[in-house]
């Protein structure tokens, strides 16, 4: 906590002007930083939403498989209710993994550098 | 011994120790009371109000997170449901969870990265402020309205298990009650009071749950496949209450409803207000995300417990009681912690008033959440940026946002009274599914979009909140169905319960068709500032 940047509401930065803006939105670091969090959010969001979707028709028009017990009196339609929790655990898991690694330092070299003027 | 004797008994069992629920309710509030006091002595300006000072850690904000999104919905809601459709109840579960993920991986960090206090911050950003912030403000209140009237029935309902009223005054006055004790916690405690009693009442509901899980997983040594046995068993209904269609599976219609619900739990989240502005309560966008992190774990294990709970409920109480104590189930979460202590013993009764207790603190916890969203909303978006075209101080918007605390809390008080025999799951539904269609697809193109335009904004707003609200309006869920909100008409032409199959879709739809026939250039400038703050934090407050 200590090493990372203070508090943002008690210690204003300057604000950086729309030219600078613009110039820093057209730049290749930041086109980069934009791909590398669209190619990874925007199609793992579509897949994570067709795995649930999938889930919710399998549960409407696939009444028989759901229905196929697996073991005792866990069926299918259990299996693939756990599985949508794990799912989720991990994905959410692996997008902060990838935040971490290849958002993060990227986002802050901009941010320094936009704040200090530059 | 006969059904309605049967559930006269557990209710008078439940009032015969009414002095013990009442003491424990007691407890609750005057301890959320006195913390309310204490955040409000530590309230000195509009980002203390609004955001709580932003010094929340990622912990603790997880933790207020999932206080504020388990809602009466979560704990009774979807027991009820699982404990009357089985499977099918769980659908909520899962929905309400993976949707945390589109927060994540879309609207968390850009939203705490360039907004300030409120949804509106973000969404006008690029925008003509005044007409955007209107929409922005009108959409924030009607779905917080929408989620309210859920957490109004729920305590309506709750209560008069409990205490045995039966009577409709009796009923309004514990709406009431509840509606005045949200008005004291939001204007006098603001963001940082809301934010402790949401992180005390999480606390609370994953220990009860917790607790009650642990005693019916122990009557059936553990294996789970024995409970799930013995709910379908239980149930009458076989192994088709474990299989999925109980409840949506009867005809096309319904299952087209399936759908629609499914389709708004999952797109809902990340369009809800009281959600979004507890973002603005940690530093900076890294803590967003982790606080992100720590709600999925908690709300993850929290409904897994609930199926525990739901199949347990089937398993050890009649369908007959459960629905005879509440038709759309709700009560059955507080009948389980009855019949698990044992319904003629002292510890049954404990066991009742504490899940009571933890329910009551729930409904609370959310309440306040909801109300400080659009009283926020109200102040900093249309009053101060509308009505005093941003030249208002901080000490007139945090007044307007406390008088529009107490304006509110009496608009939810009127329609709680209203919404008493719905299931407060689905009432739910529908607040995400209003989020999910007026909110979510203008976030989405504010953030991503760069040609999108005040016009699309607004577009999208509106068109995805009246479509929305009209068709809930004639739906089965106000007239012309039995457990409808007025029974005794039938102006209902839209056969689906949940509208989000259509409004969804729809709201996506303007917003491009709106931006597409729009005259005026997008702001590009505005944009560039837009985009490289909401990817970077530069400049984050």
């Amino acid at each position: 906590m200590a090493t990372d940047a203070p508090p943002p509401s008690t210690e204003q930065h300057r604000l950086p002007t729309t030219e600078e803006f613009t110039e820093v939105q057209e730049s290749a670091e930041f086109g980069e930083l934009r791909r590398s969090h669209r190619s990874f959010a925007f199609p793992l969001t579509i897949g994570f939403i067709t795995w649930y979707l999938l889930y919710v028709l399998l549960s409407n028009y696939a009444g028989d498989f759901m229905g196929t017990k697996l073991f005792g009196n866990i069926n299918v339609a259990f299996v693939f209710g756990i599985a949508q929790f794990l799912t989720t655990f991990l994905i959410a898991w692996w997008y902060s993994r990838h935040a971490a690694a290849k958002l993060d330092p990227k986002a802050e070299a901009i941010k320094s550098r936009m704040e200090g003027g530059a | 011994m006969s059904i309605a004797q049967q559930s006269v008994l557990a209710a008078s069992e439940a009032s015969e120790h009414r002095p013990l629920i009442i003491s424990l309710f007691a407890v609750f509030v005057v301890a959320t009371l006195v913390i309310t006091i204490w955040a409000g002595r530590q309230t000195k300006d509009a980002a203390d109000f609004y955001a709580g000072g932003r010094q929340f850690s990622a912990f603790q904000n997880g933790l207020a997170v999932s206080g504020d999104y388990m809602s009466a919905a979560s704990f009774l809601g979807i027991a009820g449901a699982i404990a009357i459709f089985g499977y099918d109840g769980f659908l909520y579960s899962i929905g309400f969870l993976v949707a945390w993920l589109v927060a994540l991986l879309l609207v968390a960090e850009p939203l705490r990265n360039s907004g300030r206090y409120t949804m509106g911050d973000v969404l006008a950003y690029r925008m003509r402020q005044r007409p955007v912030r209107t929409a922005a403000g009108t959409s924030t209140i009607v779905v917080s309205i929408f989620y309210l009237l859920a957490q109004m029935a729920g305590a309506g309902v709750l209560v008069s298990l409990l205490l045995g009223i039966t009577s409709d005054l009796g009923k309004v006055a514990i709406v009431a009650l509840v509606g005045v004790l949200m008005i004291v916690y939001v204007s006098i405690g603001g963001m940082k009071g809301t934010t402790w009693v949401q992180m005390v009442k999480a606390v609370l509901l994953i220990s009860g749950t917790l607790l009650i899980t642990f005693l019916v997983l122990l009557k059936f040594n553990f294996n789970i496949s024995d409970l799930l046995g013995s709910a379908a068993e239980n149930s009458g209904k076989g192994a088709a209450f474990l299989e999925p269609g109980l409840n949506y599976g009867a005809t096309g219609t319904s299952k087209l409803d399936f759908i629609s619900l499914g389709i708004a739990l999952v797109l809902g989240t990340a369009g809800l207000p009281h959600i979004l502005i507890r973002f603005y309560t940690v530093p900076n966008a890294k803590a967003a995300r982790k606080s992100v992190n720590w709600a999925i774990g908690i709300i993850g294990g929290f409904y897994l417990m609930t199926i525990a709970l739901g199949f347990g409920a089937a398993a050890l109480i009649s369908q007959e009681e459960i629905i005879a104590s509440n038709p759309s189930g709700n009560t059955a979460a507080p009948l389980l912690a009855l019949h698990l202590g044992g319904v003629d013993s002292a510890w049954g009764a404990v066991l009742l008033a504490t899940i009571s207790a933890v329910a009551f603190a729930t409904i609370l916890a959310v309440v306040a959440g909801l109300t400080l969203a659009s009283s926020s909303s109200f102040a900093h978006d249309i009053y101060a940026n509308v009505i005093r075209k941003g030249k208002a101080t901080e000490k007139e918007e945090m007044k307007a946002a406390r008088w529009a605390t107490v304006f509110i809390g009496i608009v939810s008080i009127a329609l709680g009274a209203l919404a008493r025999d719905l299931n407060v799951a689905g009432l739910v539904a529908l607040a995400f599914a209003v989020a999910a269609s007026a909110n979510l697809p203008t976030i989405l193109y504010s953030l991503f979009w760069k040609k999108f335009t005040t016009q699309g904004a607004l577009w999208s707003i509106y068109g995805g909140l009246i479509v929305a609200v009209g068709l809930v309006l004639f739906s089965p869920v106000v007239s012309g169905a039995p457990k409808a909100m007025f029974p005794g008409v039938d102006f209902a032409w839209f056969p689906l319960k949940n509208p989000g199959i259509i409004s969804i879709p729809f709201g996506f739809l303007m917003g491009w068709l709106g931006t597409v026939l729009s005259k005026e250039e997008p702001d590009t400038g505005k944009y560039a500032e837009l985009e490289v703050r909401s990817l970077t934090g530069t400049g984050a407050h």
